[in-house]
């Protein structure tokens, strides 16, 4: 029985999707209509309590939090595909110091703006012009400290792609769509780390594929 | 002998106490270098010298793994702390020095913190995960706003208090459910993921008038008595009173 990862179309399942990509994992996809309310299905909930996706299936195993999913899926398939967690525990360290980063200071940010400028007509409230400013202000903070880090190394964590950056891609890949992808090319050694990992097969493939929708 | 971890920082902040809290379990011998902000003394040039610069105005606590990586001796955990605490945003990477921790000093004190067994470390992560995106915003939220804002003589904003009791009332419904079904969050045992929860609940049960929001759940009022008793917690609690002052 292969992998199953639940709500594909959504940015966070597509952390997941490139981590099993890139570990050579195979999977399926299981489509959720969150307009359709399946996300707060009891047997949604029993498998994800906060309703939210992706989740996955393993057999019998369940798991939830991409974060964590990614994390499992790297250390269960460590000598197979590309090593996403470095070499040493103090390489380790370093992909969770950064991957902590993406989570506590990166994400917050960029997915208020995804949320106010892409998504606002689905919150049902209007577009909150205030918060717009301020995380893109926060935003840019978070990228100057990204520039002068990757001023020294070639990947967040060292020079090896890991899962630190990774976990940067499916909401980074929203910039374009919000028309400020200009955060990133303001920044010589930003704009080359993402020209770099955006540029990976597994991202390619899983940002162009169109994961089957229920009708 | 190995040399003690030198942790510097407030213990009030609620990054560092977590980070004291793994320390503690994992019999890791540290010594704790406090930093006295109203004296501007995380504003010197010795202390921002071990820094990775995160937010360096407005930070509220960042922890810090630079030194602990490249120094083989002696690692440093190296805090930031600033008068602006906490939010969300600033939120230092307090986990990830603690998964460090764990990975590290995985053959001393509590072994059953961070399993070996890939399938339980992984429901681990799952709920520290839960922790960091779920059951933090809107708790350190309701910290910053109920226990530092009047401390620090700034405005409190209703809106926020309300819009942070709202959705961490959701997050402890999932959890009233989960500990019905099982003692600690991952499992039959305590681990990582219990213990991320430990700083920002100590706040709001302690100092705030919030504390009933866990107390009246009757798994997770029973949940946090459990945790909030473990000898290393207690510790750290007492970290933060205010130390007598050295004799001259």
């Amino acid at each position: 029985m292969v992998v199953k990862v639940y709500g594909p179309d959504f940015a966070s399942a597509k952390r997941v999707l490139v981590c099993l990509i890139e570990k050579e994992v195979e999977f399926e996809t299981v489509p959720i209509d969150i307009i359709k309310g399946q996300n707060k299905d009891p047997d949604f909930l029993n498998l994800q309590p906060f309703g939210v996706v992706p989740v996955i299936q393993d057999e019998d195993y369940t798991l939830f939090e991409s974060r964590a999913i990614i994390r499992y899926y790297a250390e269960k398939y460590k000598s197979q595909g590309t090593d996403l967690l470095g070499k040493s525990i103090e390489e380790r360290g370093a992909v969770e110091q950064w991957l902590e980063v993406e989570a506590q200071n990166y994400h917050p940010a960029i997915c208020t703006l995804v949320i106010e400028i892409l998504f606002a007509h689905k919150k049902g409230s209007p577009s909150d012009a205030k918060a717009i400013e301020e995380s893109e202000k926060k935003l840019g903070k978070v990228l100057d400290i990204y520039e002068e880090r990757l001023s020294k190394s070639k990947y967040l964590a060292g020079n090896f792609f890991s899962l630190a950056d990774l976990s940067h891609l499916p909401f980074t890949k929203y910039l374009a769509d919000m028309g400020k992808m200009y955060l990133n090319e303001e920044r010589k050694h930003v704009k080359a780390w993402w020209d770099d990992i955006s540029n990976r097969p597994s991202w390619k493939k899983v940002s162009s594929s169109r994961w089957p929708l229920l009708e | 002998m190995a040399t003690p971890v030198k942790v510097y920082g407030p213990p009030m902040s609620t990054a560092v106490s977590r980070v004291l809290a793994c320390l503690l379990e994992k019999d890791v011998n540290f010594q704790l270098i406090p930093v006295d902000m109203s004296k501007g003394e995380h504003k010197k040039p010795d202390y921002l010298k071990i820094q990775v610069p995160f937010y360096p105005r407005f930070c509220s606590l960042c922890v810090c793994l630079h030194n602990l990586l490249n120094q083989k001796a002696s690692p440093v955990t190296a805090l930031r702390p600033s008068p602006i605490f906490p939010r969300r945003e600033h939120l230092p990477q307090s986990r990830a020095i603690c998964r460090y921790v764990l990975e590290k000093y995985a053959n001393q004190g509590n072994k059953r913190l961070y399993s070996t067994n890939p399938l339980e470390k992984a429901s681990i992560e799952q709920w520290v995960e839960a922790e960091g995106q779920s059951f933090n915003p809107p708790s350190s939220a309701l910290v910053f706003q109920l226990a530092f804002a009047p401390r620090m003589k700034l405005k409190q904003d209703m809106g926020v208090i309300k819009q942070s009791e709202e959705k961490l009332n959701k997050v402890l419904d999932v959890y009233e459910q989960r500990l019905g079904e099982s003692r600690f969050l991952a499992g039959d045992e305590f681990t990582l993921a219990d213990l991320s929860h430990l700083p920002n609940t100590q706040y709001l049960v302690s100092v705030t008038d919030k504390g009933e929001m866990f107390t009246k759940r009757k798994n997770v009022g029973r949940w946090w008595s459990e945790i909030s008793g473990r000898d290393s917690w207690k510790k750290v609690v007492d970290l933060e009173k205010p130390q007598p002052p050295k004799s001259a």
